[in-house]
């Protein structure tokens, strides 16, 4: 049979969206092996266990912040310091799922705030493409956030167990394969000039409040000046050459 | 394989804070007017804090980082994203032995 039938013509597009959600997250669930892996052995180095790295991993899920309180990690933990320091570094969060939420208004609230609990960079912004698209579906969801989830949870731990292999990842490019990701999500979001002069504001002053103050503030302050710079424009749909 | 009091703690608290945070987003959006200039500032969110968090390494690390990202940028019109980023970690590779 070459066309299916109508009655499974629902089942028949519940596997599509699993399948468009699983595509789109792959490229990010590979580009996260080997940050992962050296998530790990940072913190094998900071005295920590596999059973502590799935913990953090699982109840966390953040790789930014995980790397920061890795780094500051002492013993015994300072648990204010590092749980004020998740905060900071994960304070974007709060943009991204202010943002997120008018896509997923056909979902019940408890649903919502599942759906939040696992939002990362990589998982939200391919959330945020796909529903500039069509309707987010939990199909496509559930596509993409238990392997993308599990992905980062098993390399981590695994980097944990096995130390310190992986030590040095300037040497093979590998620092910038986060970058180069977040790039390319950056540019799926292209509308014209106008995304072009937010991402020029953006990076120019996220890099400049990176230079003058000490920790994660650069993300915030650079996603409000792109903002501010979207407002401040001319609201016209045609945009100059 | 054993977990620490202190490190349960600083692990809890941290995954308090970060879903604290998550969940304010879905209450902050009810209250955000759907047209208008926060409607316009919220569209442009999502490619303006993509942005903010590859500046540093993008902008402030090296002309060899600097150029990578603009590469990497370019290929992003074209190519798919695995292959971004592998033309992107190439390229800085690259750049970084010829540039030192």
């Amino acid at each position: 049979m070459v066309k299916p039938a109508e009655p499974s013509s629902r089942a028949d597009t519940a596997l599509a969206d699993a399948r468009a959600g699983f595509l789109l997250i792959l490229p990010a669930a590979l580009a996260c092996v080997p940050f992962a892996l050296i998530l790990g052995a940072m913190a094998a180095q900071k005295g920590l266990s596999p059973l502590e790295m799935a913990l953090m991993s699982t109840l966390v899920f953040a790789g930014g912040s995980q790397f920061v309180a890795v780094d500051l990690w002492t013993h015994p933990a300072p648990w204010l310091a590092l749980g004020f320091a998740a905060f900071l570094v994960n304070l974007r969060f709060v943009l991204m799922t202010a943002s997120l939420a008018g896509k997923l208004g056909h979902f019940r609230g408890w649903e919502r705030a599942v759906i939040v609990f696992f939002m990362a960079d990589e998982n939200w912004a391919v959330a945020e493409r796909r529903a500039a698209e069509r309707l987010l579906t939990w199909p496509f969801l559930l596509g993409m956030i238990p392997f993308f989830y599990v992905n980062w949870l098993a390399w981590t731990v695994l980097g944990t167990a096995i130390g310190s292999a992986f030590q040095n990842p300037a040497a093979y490019g590998f620092d910038f394969a986060f970058t180069a990701m977040f790039l390319a999500l950056a540019v799926g979001f292209w509308n014209g000039a106008r995304t072009g002069i937010v991402m020029a504001v953006s990076a120019v002053v996220a890099a400049l409040v990176s230079i003058a103050i000490e920790g994660p503030w650069y993300v915030i302050a650079g996603a409000f000046a792109g903002m501010a710079a979207a407002v401040l424009m001319p609201q016209t749909e045609t945009t100059p050459a | 394989m054993t977990v620490s009091l202190a490190n349960l703690l600083a692990i809890l608290t941290m995954a308090a804070a970060t879903y604290g945070i998550r969940l304010a987003g879905l209450f902050i959006a009810g209250h955000i007017p759907q047209s208008g200039r926060a409607r316009v500032a919220l569209d442009a969110l999502p490619a303006a804090v993509l942005t903010a968090v590859v500046a540093p390494m993008a902008l402030a690390t090296g002309p060899a980082e600097t150029l990578a990202a603009a590469i990497t940028i370019l290929a992003a019109f074209r190519l798919p994203i695995l292959a971004v980023v592998a033309a992107g970690v190439l390229s800085v590779v690259l750049l970084r032995l010829l540039l030192g």
